[in-house]
């Protein structure tokens, strides 16, 4: 019996990826578990547990796009009615490890504009990374749609990340995570610390069984790190011993 | 008050200027309909845009004339006359009513038009722009005909009738040159294609664009430039003027590059291209153009990243229009939402970025709120931090703080001098979510209760 059609195409034009660059997360033990971290032309699909985790999300996606070995451009494209939601703030982006000259903020009036833009930013093999976040409860791309996305990254070597909410749908995607935001290492004084993400991986193209784990961020070097083992702020160290039973209790 | 009248009621007797009541009177039978003069404006913009196909010198004179700077245009037309001819056609055709003049300079071609006369001699001197009172001044002074004021000494006239005549008939005779001043951007380099019959087929519209876009690139090509804004007007054969406009980011002369950008400006209409009855003439004007080198060009064809990243972007700005392709770009201020802007591309070159402090955590969101959105918060103290608040229904417990940061108004930028001071505290709430609260006014001393915001979210 011959495999799925589905398979096929896109099985085959991601078999040379392997061999290309990887997008590690920079902690170990997670690049280790995802056999050397991601591919990075394909479709990464990352998803908020709920409304309130929307920034963690969006964050969590950005600085995957960051770890990209690749240093072209950023294209972040979204919907109009985004804007709700916030702006994207450059300082802010700045103070995470983003270089805001890097990125460029596309906004389409509706999903199949979006899904439009993205092709044709996917067909830019200059670029490094596109993040692309359609808009509305339930914000999801078909089976289509996603396999076009794969398709594109394959064939340009563009990392596409999609910024999703609501319930996963099948997808053409070659990993899947659900993001969270998890409380930080308090630094002096119970100030909020280096950003911290609880992450699942829901689905693995390769076969890797989900997990969950925390994530730190460590926007000096522009990498992930396992909460309480990485390099810990001077403000922090001073502290260490009356961090580590708060975050036990 | 009648503004206007057709051909049957004038021959009545009823003139322009009559009362309602009047003409009424005068003529039972008089249909009469509101006068809209905002229609008429409009009509004779949508003229004078189709008057483009003659010479790009067009000037509307409200209420209802053209001035038609023709010099050096009417070579397709072998004659002046010829011109005027095709001009009075094709309003024929409208089923206008033209009164047109040829002169030297356009105060005189309006007097003329006005009094269809072909001597500016034998016009009467209410033909002059001048107040009633100069008309009947100069009636009694003898001088019936512009050709009798034209013979007089112009101190004599500036002394009796006062400067403003003697300026206007400086403008009427060419003493002094008025120019036509243009509706469109002065076009530096054109290339237009005119059609014996029309051309009904969209596509080979576009086939046109092509071919003048290679004429327009061959002429760039001879000037070591590259335009950055092309414009393409379609003239349909019944008047209407449909104009395209592509800009690009960096100076392109490729045909190829062209036709590709103007496929996505017609693809992005609202209202598709309709040809009707077809174009009897296509322009297409390079209306800014940049220095651009024979190297340059070759990167367009892609082996260079920032080539393909401008034709990217160029794409997607033809496509989505310019506001929606945007750079962050930082400002110079202390107020976070005048620190960095989002800015469509283009409008502004990016200031420097602060270098970030590492103090472990990021001192600003990634996502700010402008304008800020109001919360219901919960402090121990009045002017101490947040512990508990809620926005957009929810309510979040403040596990761990930092603050106040104290940002103070610009005071110098105020007319009053004034402004309440902002404090901020970074806070995370019992899920971990990271919030960027401020309270705006001191309390006590700026304010009896100030109130809360939330201006940003941290990941």
């Amino acid at each position: 019996m011959s495999r799925p059609a589905l398979f096929t195409p896109a099985v085959a034009a991601m078999v040379p990826v392997a061999k290309a660059p990887r997008l590690r997360f920079g902690l170990r033990s997670l690049d280790d578990r995802l056999a050397d971290g991601l591919p990075i032309a394909a479709l990464h699909e990352v998803f908020a547990t709920s409304d309130g985790d929307a920034a963690a999300a969006a964050g969590f996606a950005l600085l995957l796009a960051l770890r990209v070995p690749h240093q072209g451009p950023l294209v972040w494209l979204r919907e109009d009615r985004a804007r709700r939601g916030g702006r994207l703030y450059g300082l802010g982006l700045a103070a995470y490890g983003l270089d805001p000259d890097r990125l460029w903020l596309i906004e389409a009036a509706d999903t199949r504009a979006l899904l439009r833009a993205g092709a044709d930013a996917l067909a830019c093999p200059a670029l490094a990374a596109v993040i692309i976040e359609p808009f509305g409860a339930g914000a999801a791309l078909d089976l289509t749609a996603s396999r076009r996305l794969a398709l594109a990254a394959a064939k340009s070597g563009v990392t596409v990340l999609a910024l999703l909410s609501g319930a996963p749908r099948p997808s053409a995607a070659w990993s899947r995570w659900q993001v969270s935001a998890a409380p930080s290492r308090p630094l002096a004084a119970n100030a909020p610390g280096a950003p911290a993400f609880a992450v699942n991986l829901l689905r693995h193209r390769g076969g890797i069984a989900g997990f969950g784990m925390i994530l730190e961020w460590d926007p000096d070097n522009v990498e992930f790190i396992a909460p309480g083992a990485g390099a810990a702020p001077a403000t922090a160290i001073q502290r260490t011993g009356a961090a580590l039973p708060r975050r036990a209790a | 008050m009648l503004a206007a009248v057709d051909a049957l009621a004038l021959a009545e007797g009823i003139t322009p200027g009559l009362t309602l009541a009047d003409a009424r009177a005068r003529l039972p039978g008089l249909l009469t309909l509101p006068h809209d003069a905002a229609a008429d404006a409009a009509l004779l913009a949508w003229l004078a845009d189709g008057a483009d196909r003659w010479s790009p010198m067009v000037m509307t004179v409200p209420p209802a004339a053209l001035v038609i700077d023709i010099g050096g245009c009417w070579h397709p037309y072998d004659t002046e006359a010829g011109l005027v001819d095709d001009v009075m056609a094709r309003l024929a055709r409208l089923g206008l009513t033209a009164l047109p003049a040829l002169a030297a300079t356009p105060d005189a071609a309006l007097a003329l038009a006005r009094y269809q006369s072909c001597s500016l001699d034998t016009l009467p001197v209410t033909a002059l722009d001048c107040p009633e009172a100069t008309h009947i001044a100069l009636r009694r002074a003898g001088l019936t005909h512009v050709g009798d004021v034209l013979k007089q000494q112009r101190p004599a006239l500036a002394a009796r009738f006062g400067d403003a005549l003697v300026l206007h008939l400086a403008r009427l005779t060419g003493d002094i040159m008025v120019p036509v001043s243009p509706r469109r951007l002065a076009v530096e380099i054109s290339a237009e294609q005119r059609f014996a019959s029309p051309l009904a087929n969209s596509d080979a519209a576009l086939l046109v664009i092509e071919n003048l876009a290679v004429r327009a690139g061959m002429e760039l090509a001879r000037r070591g430039q590259g335009g950055r804004r092309f414009d393409v007007a379609l003239y349909r054969s019944d008047g209407h003027v449909a104009r395209l406009m592509v800009e690009t980011a960096a100076p392109v002369r490729a045909a190829t590059v062209l036709v590709r950008l103007f496929r996505e400006r017609i693809g992005a209409l609202a209202d598709p291209l309709d040809p009707g009855f077809g174009y009897d003439a296509i322009r297409l004007d390079v209306t800014v153009v940049a220095p651009l080198s024979d190297q340059q060009l070759r990167l367009e064809g892609g082996d260079l990243a920032a080539g393909e990243i401008i034709a990217l972007v160029d794409r997607l700005v033809t496509r989505l229009g310019r506001g929606r392709v945007r750079r962050l770009v930082a400002g110079d201020s202390h107020i976070p939402e005048q620190a960095a802007f989002d800015l469509p591309h283009g409008d502004s070159a990016s200031g420097s970025w602060p270098a970030t402090s590492g103090d472990g955590a990021p001192q600003r969101p990634i996502q700010l709120f402008d304008p800020p959105e109001p919360v219901e918060v919960i402090a121990e103290v009045p002017d101490g931090p947040p512990r508990r608040f809620r926005w957009r229904q929810k309510l979040h417990d403040v596990t761990a703080h930092e603050g106040p940061e104290r940002i103070a108004a610009e005071w110098w930028r105020r007319s009053d001098g004034k402004g309440l001071t902002r404090d901020y505290y970074r806070v995370e709430d019992s899920q971990g979510q990271r919030f960027w609260l401020f309270r705006h006014g001191l309390y006590g001393t700026e304010k009896p209760n100030p109130g809360w915001y939330l201006h940003g979210l941290f990941a």
